[in-house]
């Protein structure tokens, strides 16, 4: 049951949003949004002048303005709204597996007490069985398990839980399948990454980014300035001898101040957020989701991340005088017991290409079986007087006294300079061959790395193989570079080095030892199922544990930011035809000569007046969509997103409204509305 | 628009771009306090022994707030030196005309204007001012306002080329070495070259010469206080006066107008300035003069480009100024050609365009030029009478300034009023690539934008607030004849406004033209006037200067394929674009009730 | 604190330094230089006349009148072409005042020279310079003025206009400006007045 996406007409979410929209014309609320409530305030102004009789303008124009007016402010507070509403609806269906549970917690006695889950304390110890909910987030302090986290990842298929190491993290909701565990309760109610979260979506809550702080001053700036721009023009109206009524000089403010990117701008980063929930990524924070936007490095581990995690065997090269079929029959056998993925791989190779049959442990009574072991670094089983062994060139080198084949050598080279790991084959301490193991390459990797090219990002591997090992894979995957031989501390130095020269960083992992780097990288993902440290390091969390998915956290940031800029040079761009629908109507009536300047041909003053109130105030509903879905990111350079954004948004901001407020003009004049 | 115009205009644009890099690459050198020029066998130990003096260490530098609490002194120091100098003219030297001492507040004005680059001129300079007032009060000021202009320009292009430091200059350095390795030397040269064409360097009373042919002209008649006479019915009496000399000014001139154009500075020495035959004697000396307006504020791009190791993006700044540019020089040709068809319907030949105000030697394309010219950088001298201009043609210098002098623009000003508007550019549009906006490599965060905001809200604030009230008052002079407190206008309707609105945008943009109609010599327009001039400059350095500060200290991002292009062609548009959203748009309501009205009312053949 | 009356004291230096290199030194120099080189220019490019006494500038235009002499363009210098005074009308396109001047001076203007109703009046003949000390006027309004001028000193119209050929400053570098009759001096050629 992980979070789903949500239509954006979704009933349970739009319905409550209208609700919410009202209550949020409370003015403390307005605040925290200068351009909104400037909108508001002249909103109450003109309410008030529609009965003084001042105004010199028909009710019914001075009412349906107001109305508008009002409407811009509400359609604004519905934006946020509806994004609240997706990220709670989101949170919630993540949330809500937990409400319900029972942890039976260790009393200090050493006794079990059944608590709501929702009363956990940090530091508390609860015992979880077979069968039972995990009651939160917490660390396995004692035993091991299956665990299905589905709820949380959607993944079906169970996954192994241990105290120690980097498997010991496990989520509340999720459900122990089997055996018994301790689970170190590490965070207090509502302070559980999921409830952060949830804060995060929730307007009160939120925290505006640097982004949004510096974005809402500039558009205080231009409030301000349009404030300016109206006061003085009544003063000019009286020099020259034009009366300027109050409700158009707000009409006109209101129409010119960034109302669209105002109403609009909080609804962005809510979304934006959302967006990754969607991808079961949990953010820390709004500046995190910004972050990813701005990396240019990648750092991906190879394993899990670039490759599938295991090798496998592609093929057996024997020495001159040895047989393939030969080889692959005592490369079979030594790997009999070998329950590695690799392993087991190179009995299915020899199954699959030459046709031998996997034979059975229990039919092999007299075999002994080697285990693999850090001194002899080989494993093999002695069977009818052979002993067959492999592992890597050296240890079987020192097995076989010293020297290897010239072939063999040669092939090994080979191998490992393609990307392979070469593990030979030995037979009575004669060398029979070499087993070609694989990294398996993630399909689709290249051509998403290219993608990120095209957009100014750098993508390095991290892998403890050799250097040439990790070239070839690097080639193979078609990353920028890679850096081989890699301790958990080279992770860090990299980061602060690329830091250093001016780079932000993302990186994702797990271990308690990736947690300095992913405290030091720009953008750090955890995954889910990494240990406590790693989770509190890092500034995401991704709950299907995916290190790929860095790749869409990435596109999620850049996605935001675009549609923020966007969406603001769309506001700004859209005054020029509200100046040319709302200028002349203001002069018209003294000035009659100035009719050429009515570029639209609109009706009338008050129609043109109307019609550029209206389709300001709609525009905001028509962007929801946009804002919430965010604009569609395009793996192109910076130049090519610019150009195409400033053409859509910049252009078709001027040019849009001209449209539209002709529109609406013939519209209104049509009902007889002005 | 004749073809002539034409070359010209392509003869001025090649030149200019001729003269761009060479003397930006000068400017490398002179605003590095280690820089090496070709003067310093002569400059070098005049720089030192100022240095000297003056206890600087020019291998010292400082951060922004010590950089910003020198220039605020030294301006202040400055203009208290200009304001005694002007309230004591009486009993200074070298005043063969014995001139009086100004009044308050005019000295006010017109130290305040100086000071800050406007030379905004309630005066008439040759019959108010004193060879010493012109020579050291007004021509220091040319001079040093340059200077510093020149300086915070180049302050604010260190901020943003250096990463993680906290110095962004030394004041005294920069002030030192634009003065004597860059200003001076050029107007040795250029002084003299302007004598050739004809323009007066001397030290003369003004001469007298008898005319050739006296004659009689009708003017006001004086009562016995000095007041006008008026009849029973209150009209003026006027009474015969026979003329048969004409007084001819002299002076320093040419000294002070070499420096006058160079620096961007525009304060003529007589009233009507550049259009005065010997402050602007040929067409020749005219084209000199434009090309040292735009001189130093387009090599300031190239030295832009060189600073930030992105020659493009000096050019691009470029080009987005030279686009506004152009398109100004073609409006106003346009409509100065096309004329005034009132004028036509009375027999006057519509292929003579609008002559009014204007001096045959210059015709309508070089007046025309020269106004965009002079309005587009914070000059401010004039070879015309903008305020005789057609609406549309008198538009364009009013919105040239009303942009904030940001094409080519003041000396130093221009190019760092321009590069707020790259911020904003940058921080709106740079959103648009998918990263949180940065400008070569420096991330713009809120305390930037706080800064660029404000130079953005003082600007409207002042231009637009100032003319409302100055619009609600009476701030003229009382009519002569009837004693009613006026507006001081010397024109009716839109223009009157258009008038006061010119002066604000004028003194808030530092330029220093004016519609001239307008009598701004009363105390409260030279209070005012003079506060817009203040404001214009220093309420929009200080945030400038912080921003400086700011992006000096700043990290550098490293540029990749995803970072925000700030050159070439694409980026030329966004900014000129920026400018035209954000600058002019907040100025459309006020030039629709000015200048856009009267021109539908003067094709409609309606007076004031 | 201390860093402030540092300032305040490099000021005040740094003002008296500059003052006398900029406002004494260099005015000086361009001086002396203006009067080695170009002494005429830069004391005026005065005209005397005949008697060593002086008749005006080259540069700045004068008031003329009579119908023996070439006008000049209107002027609101003063009381007309007053040097110590210079300005322009300063009025507007729509200013019924400026409307009014160059009504009533190209209705002078067609009286004066004889013109038919038909024929179009060049800008300047009726329009005041931005200094209203133009020294030039139009070849097209000195060429309109020939045959008045000629008329009233008996002279032969050819005459007359190779002297306008002579006084007109054509364009500088042949790009440079437009052309301009010097009205100063074609008249006191006509006169005889000029050494």
């Amino acid at each position: 049951m992980a979070a789903k996406t949500h239509s954006i007409f979704d009933p349970t979410i739009v319905v409550p949003a209208i609700g919410e929209a009202f209550k949020k014309l409370n003015p403390l609320h307005m605040v925290g949004n200068p351009v909104m409530f400037v909108t508001e305030v002249g909103a109450a102004i003109t309410t008030v002048l529609m009965f003084t009789g001042t105004e010199g303008a028909p009710f019914g124009f001075l009412l349906q303005v107001t109305l508008w007016l009002w409407f811009t402010v509400i359609f604004a507070n519905f934006a946020e709204a509806m994004a609240e509403g997706r990220g709670k609806a989101q949170a919630d269906s993540l949330r809500k597996a937990r409400t319900q549970t029972f942890g039976q917690r260790l009393t200090p006695s050493g006794g079990l007490e059944q608590v709501p889950a929702d009363q956990l304390r940090k530091e508390d110890v609860v015992m979880v069985k077979a069968g039972e909910l995990i009651p939160g987030d917490g660390e396995i302090i004692e035993g091991a398990a299956t665990v299905d986290e589905s709820a949380i990842t959607g993944e079906s298929a169970p996954v192994v839980r241990e105290a120690g190491g980097d498997r010991s993290a496990v989520t509340g909701g999720t459900r122990v399948l089997s055996d018994v565990i301790k689970i170190r309760i590490t965070s207090n109610p509502g302070e559980t990454f999921l409830d952060r979260m949830i804060g995060l979506v929730e307007g009160a809550k939120r925290q505006k980014t640097p982004n949004e702080i510096a974005l809402t001053i500039l558009l205080s700036a231009l409030t301000i300035i349009f404030l300016i721009v109206l006061i003085s023009l009544k003063a000019y109206g009286i020099y020259v001898g034009v009366t300027f009524s109050i409700t158009v000089l707000v009409a006109l403010l209101v129409c010119l101040i960034p109302t669209t990117i105002g109403g609009l701008l909080s609804a962005i980063g809510i979304a934006g957020i959302d967006r990754l929930v969607q991808k079961n990524v949990l953010a820390m924070s709004g500046r995190a989701v910004e972050a990813a936007g701005d990396v240019d490095v990648l750092l991906l581990d190879k394993t899990g991340t670039i490759t599938l995690g295991n090798r496998q065997a592609t093929a057996f090269v024997p020495v001159p005088g040895v047989t393939e079929q030969e080889l692959a029959e005592a490369a079979q056998l030594s790997s009999l017991a070998d329950e590695t993925p690799e392993g087991r791989s190179i009995v299915v190779l020899a199954k699959q290409k030459y046709g031998i049959r996997g034979r059975e442990l229990h039919d092999m009574p007299n075999a002994t079986f080697v285990p693999f072991s850090a001194q002899t670094r080989m494993s093999g089983v002695d069977y009818n007087g052979q002993s067959y062994r492999k592992g890597a060139a050296g240890a079987i080198r020192d097995w076989v006294g010293g020297r290897l084949p010239k072939e063999i050598e040669e092939e090994v080279e080979s191998i490992s300079s393609n990307g392979g790991t070469p593990l030979v084959v030995a037979m009575k301490e004669k060398a029979l061959g070499v087993i070609y193991l694989k990294d398996i390459v993630k399909g689709g990797l290249s051509e998403r790395f290219e993608r990120f090219r095209a957009i100014g990002i750098r993508t390095v591997m991290i892998t403890g193989d050799n250097a040439l090992t990790a070239a070839a894979i690097a080639k193979e995957a078609g990353l920028d570079d890679f850096l081989a031989q890699a301790k958990p501390e080279d992770k860090l130095a990299l980061i602060r080095k690329e830091q250093e020269a001016g780079h932000l960083v993302a990186m994702t992992g797990d271990g308690t030892n990736d947690a300095p780097a992913l405290a030091q990288a720009d953008v750090g993902v955890a995954m889910n199922t990494g240990t406590q440290a790693a989770k509190e390091a890092g500034n995401m969390v991704d709950l299907d544990s995916n290190p790929t998915k860095l790749l869409e956290v990435v596109e999620i940031g850049k996605q935001l930011l675009i549609t923020r800029g966007a969406l603001t040079t769309f506001s700004i761009a859209n005054d020029v035809a509200k100046y040319f629908a709302i200028i002349p109507a203001m002069l018209l009536g003294t000035f009659p000569l100035i009719a050429p300047l009515n570029v639209m041909r609109l009706q009338s003053p008050t129609s043109a007046i109307l019609s550029a109130v209206i389709f300001n105030a709609l525009v905001i509903i028509a962007l929801i969509p946009l804002a919430l879905r965010g604009v569609k990111f395009r793996p192109l350079g910076a130049a090519r997103i610019l150009r195409r954004n400033l053409l859509i948004y910049g252009l078709g901001g001027i040019l849009v409204p001209f449209i539209g407020i002709k529109m609406i003009d013939m519209i209104i004049t049509a009902v007889h509305l002005a | 628009m004749n073809a002539n115009g034409w070359i010209q205009l392509a003869l001025y644009v090649g030149v200019l771009l001729l003269i761009t890099k060479p003397l930006g690459l000068y400017l490398l050198r002179v605003l590095d306090a280690r820089g090496k020029t070709f003067l310093d066998p002569i400059m070098r130990p005049i720089e030192r022994l100022t240095y000297k003096l003056l206890c600087v260490d020019p291998e010292k530098e400082h951060d922004w707030k010590r950089y910003t609490a020198a220039m605020l002194i030294f301006g202040f120091v400055t203009m208290l030196f200009t304001y005694a100098i002007l309230r004591l003219q009486d009993i200074l030297p070298l005043n063969p005309q014995k001139m009086a001492a100004l009044s308050e507040h005019l000295s006010f004005n017109t130290a305040a204007s100086f000071t800050t680059n406007t030379n905004w001129q309630s005066y008439v300079g040759e019959s108010t001012m004193s060879y010493f007032s012109q020579m050291v009060g007004l021509a220091s000021h040319n001079f040093l306002s340059a200077a510093v202009g020149i300086s915070i320009a180049a302050a604010l292009v260190r901020g943003i080329a250096r990463h993680t430091s906290k110095t962004i200059g030394n004041f005294w350095v920069d002030l030192t070495r634009v003065t004597y390795y860059l200003l001076l030397p050029i107007c040795v040269i250029y002084a003299v070259v302007l004598v050739s064409q004809g323009m007066i360097q001397n030290f003369k009373p003004y001469d007298t010469v008898s005319l050739t042919e006296p004659f009689t002209t009708q003017v006001p008649k004086v009562d016995d206080k000095g007041n006008p006479a008026v009849d029973a019915q209150g009209k003026p009496v006027m009474e015969d006066k026979k003329i048969d000399s004409q007084t001819i000014v002299q002076g320093p001139m040419a000294s002070q107008i070499a420096i006058k154009m160079l620096g961007t500075n525009g304060g003529g020495y007589t009233n009507a300035n550049a259009a005065h035959p010997y402050e602007n004697p040929t067409p020749l000396s005219n084209f000199l003069q434009i090309l040292s307006i735009f001189a130093i504020p387009s090599a300031l791009t190239y030295y832009l480009g060189r600073m930030v190791k992105n020659q493009g993006h000096g050019w691009a700044v470029w080009s987005a100024m030279f686009v506004v540019f152009l398109t100004g020089v073609l409006v106003s040709w346009h409509y100065e050609a096309a004329g005034n068809p009132i004028m036509h319907q009375l027999g006057v030949d519509p292929a003579s365009g609008n002559m009014e105000g204007k001096e045959v030697r210059f015709g309508i394309f070089n007046s025309a030029l020269f106004a965009t010219i002079t309005t587009d950088a914070s000059c401010g001298a004039v070879n015309s009478m903008h305020d005789s201009f057609t609406p549309l043609g008198g538009l364009v210098p009013l919105l040239n300034m009303e942009l904030g002098e940001i094409i080519f623009g003041g000396v130093g000003a221009g190019l760092y009023g321009m590069l707020i508007f790259v911020v904003l550019a940058v921080f709106i549009a740079g959103l648009m690539v998918g990263r949180t906006p940065e400008f070569l490599g420096k991330k713009i965060e809120p305390y930037d934008i706080k800064m660029a905001a404000l130079v953005i809200l003082v600007l409207g604030f002042s231009i637009l607030g100032f003319s409302a009230w100055a619009c609600l008052s009476k701030w003229g002079a009382p009519d002569p004849v009837t004693q009613q407190l006026t507006d001081g206008t010397n024109n009716n309707g839109p223009h009157g406004f258009t008038e006061i609105l010119y002066a604000y945008s004028s003194c808030t943009g530092n330029n220093g033209s004016a519609f001239g109609g307008i009598g701004a010599n009363t105390p409260w327009y030279n209070a005012t006037l003079g506060l817009a001039t203040l404001f214009g400059r220093f309420a929009m350095i200080v945030p400038i200067l912080a921003l400086a500060g700011s992006l000096a200290r700043k990290k550098r991002v490293a540029s990749s394929a995803g970072t925000f292009p700030v050159s070439g062609p694409l980026f030329t548009t966004l900014l000129v674009g920026t400018v035209l959203l954000v600058g002019a748009l907040t100025f459309f309501p006020a030039l629709s009730l000015g200048p856009i009205i009267e021109h539908f009312m003067m094709h409609s053949g309606k007076l004031f | 604190m201390k860093d402030i009356f540092i300032e305040i004291k490099n000021s005040v230096i740094a003002t008296i330094i500059f003052a006398i290199i900029l406002c004494g030194v260099y005015p000086l120099i361009v001086y002396g230089a203006g009067q080695l080189f170009f002494p005429n220019k830069a004391n005026g490019s005065l005209i005397e006349g005949k008697d060593r006494k002086l008749v005006g500038s080259e540069l700045l235009g004068q008031m003329f009148s009579g119908e023996k002499y070439f006008h000049p363009r209107p002027s609101a210098a003063g009381t007309g072409y007053d040097a110590a005074n210079s300005s322009g009308t300063n009025l507007g396109p729509t200013s019924q005042k400026l409307k009014d001047a160059v009504k009533a001076a190209v209705e002078q203007y067609r009286k004066e020279n004889n013109l038919t109703p038909d024929v179009l009046i060049p800008a300047d003949a009726v329009t005041s310079s931005g200094s209203g000390l133009d020294p030039h006027i139009s070849v097209r309004n000195a060429q309109l003025q020939t045959e008045r001028v000629a008329k009233a000193r008996s002279l032969d119209e050819n005459g007359v206009r190779a002297l306008i050929e002579k006084f007109t400053d054509g364009r500088q570098l042949g790009i440079l400006g437009e052309p301009g009759v010097n009205v100063l001096k074609l008249n006191l050629a006509l006169d005889g007045a000029l050494p």
